[in-house]
């Protein structure tokens, strides 16, 4: 029972350690942001990475979720026959939280699991240990450029998402079920406020925030081989997941 | 100077180093030798606090290096060039970038300086026109040049080389033992080598440090520590199976 009970015990201890490592390595990334020289570059660069390179797959999953909406919405709302609210129930849905919590899905599978990996293999073949030997942060130089890149990129992406999902919407909506597309636009600009744009916007800020952190954390600490640079990146994308939902659940209930 | 006390380092319940003491020869090439996991890379990687004691002081200058903080340590960084074994080039970016990497970062050189130390630096270790490649597009000789431009290019004091030679055949690890030697002579830095190629390495040698069960074994100079009648070191450097050191 004792022995049981030690591994419960340290099995905990270790959790909480961990947690309270996650939350130093992002806490020293966010204060390296505030000191000099400001890596402009690299966070230019890391928006490329994180915001070009990642638009096709938002574009187009947006497209196809405003699609499905289309349709679901219709037959949905056809029951009470209220179809020309399509155009209202469609926004409100993908501004509020369809957009941000799939754009930023879409994030952490195309560059959230890049990012772990590259910094995983980075561990594995020393060169994280090089840019220490060179008095160079690698915090500095590898995490905080691409935490600042994606507090600005993500919510661009879910703009992006959200304006082609309300256009796949429409698409259906009006192109192939026969709404009118007055009713779908006044449906739309009669109950969508500016809150609702900017609760989702704020979301997907602290998405971008979440998953470089976890990923970037993770890669960095992946064990140096080829199965712990995998196992990183596997562990970066679900927990990275995990949090995006759980932090949706707290700041829906915190922005209603 | 470098001076090593009581260094002792676990992994887990594994313990590498079990009490450690040395000291360096400031300007001269000192080769720590051992059986392989005897823990050469890890006495290596605390001599710039890459990694941190479990007990011990590592001195530099006279500065215990493993109670410094981190603004202080990067101090104490600057003066060490590091050949790692891989080399560990960033592979984003091309050979004359990694070479010039620490200039940009930790100088205020302007571009042109840059160009023209950093065009020296691989002028010297023969990869003159090799800079616009990426390290993927590097053998491993090359590689391993272009790691030593690098760890050369701010003048270090200290020059630490985990395993230069390992991978390549003995003609290109006669070339990397002469480059070191060659660079050594110019620069006049202290070169620390971990390295298995014996006895290649003991002409390029100063001292010769025997690495054994997480503590030293020997330390003499290339001719002494051959003739040593330590059978540990004996049957290291004969590569017998029978001795003292467990096989397997």
């Amino acid at each position: 029972m004792v022995p049981f009970l030690g591994r419960i015990g340290r099995y905990t201890i270790d959790q909480i350690a961990g947690m309270g490592r996650m939350f130093l390595f992002l806490i020293s990334a966010i204060l390296q942001a505030f000191r000099a020289p400001a890596k402009l570059r690299l966070i230019v660069y890391h928006i490329k990475t994180i915001g070009v390179d990642s638009l096709s797959v938002v574009s187009l999953s947006g497209f196809f979720t405003g699609m499905v909406m289309g349709f679901q919405g219709y037959y949905s709302l056809r029951q009470f026959n209220a179809e020309s609210w399509l155009g209202s129930a469609t926004a409100l849905s993908l501004l509020r939280e369809l957009g941000p919590v799939l754009s930023a899905f879409m994030v952490t599978g195309r560059t959230g699991s890049a990012m772990a990996a590259e910094l995983g293999t980075m561990r594995a073949t020393e060169q994280i240990d090089a840019l220490y030997s060179m008095a160079i942060n690698p915090i500095k130089y590898l995490v905080t450029p691409r935490i600042v890149a994606s507090l600005i990129a993500m919510p661009m992406l879910t703009a992006i998402f959200n304006v082609i999902g309300i256009f796949g919407s429409y698409a259906v909506g009006v192109g192939i079920l026969g709404v009118s597309s007055g009713s779908f636009f006044s449906g739309m600009e009669n109950s969508v406020v500016f809150h609702d744009v900017y609760s989702g916007m704020i979301k997907s800020v602290c998405f971008g925030l979440i998953i470089t952190w976890i990923c970037c954390y993770k890669g960095f600490h992946a064990p140096p081989m080829a199965t712990g640079v995998s196992q990183a990146t596997t562990e970066s994308v679900v927990l990275s997941f995990v949090f995006i939902l759980v932090w949706d659940y707290f700041l829906t209930s915190i922005m209603l | 100077m470098i001076k090593v006390v009581n260094l002792q380092k676990s992994f887990g319940r594994q313990k590498v180093l079990k009490g450690v003491n040395l000291e360096f020869a400031t300007g001269k090439i000192t080769t720590i030798v051992g059986t392989s996991g005897c823990g050469k890379t890890v006495l290596l990687k605390h001599l710039n606090a890459l990694l941190l004691p479990d007990e011990g002081e590592v001195l530099i200058n006279g500065i215990d290096i493993t109670k410094l903080g981190q603004k202080e340590l990067y101090r104490i960084r600057a003066k060490f060039g590091v050949l790692f074994q891989g080399a560990a080039l960033l592979d984003s970016m091309t050979v004359f970038d990694n070479v010039g990497f620490p200039l940009r970062e930790k100088t205020r050189m302007n571009e042109s300086e840059v160009k023209t130390k950093v065009a020296d630096r691989l002028e010297q270790v023969g990869l003159g026109e090799m800079g616009h490649k990426l390290p993927a597009e590097l053998s491993g000789g090359m590689r391993k040049r272009a790691g030593l431009a690098r760890a050369l290019i701010m003048d270090p004091e200290i020059v630490l080389f985990d395993e230069p030679t390992t991978g390549l055949d003995p003609v290109l690890a006669t070339g990397i033992h002469q480059l070191i030697s060659r660079t050594q002579n110019d620069f006049g830095y202290t070169g620390i080598i971990v390295s298995h190629t014996i006895p290649q390495v003991f002409d390029i040698s100063d001292y010769i440090v025997m690495l054994a069960g997480g503590v030293v074994e020997e330390v003499a100079p290339p001719q002494a520590f051959s003739a040593s009648e330590n059978p540990i070191v004996q049957q290291f450097i004969h590569g017998r199976t029978e001795g003292p050191i467990e096989v397997l």
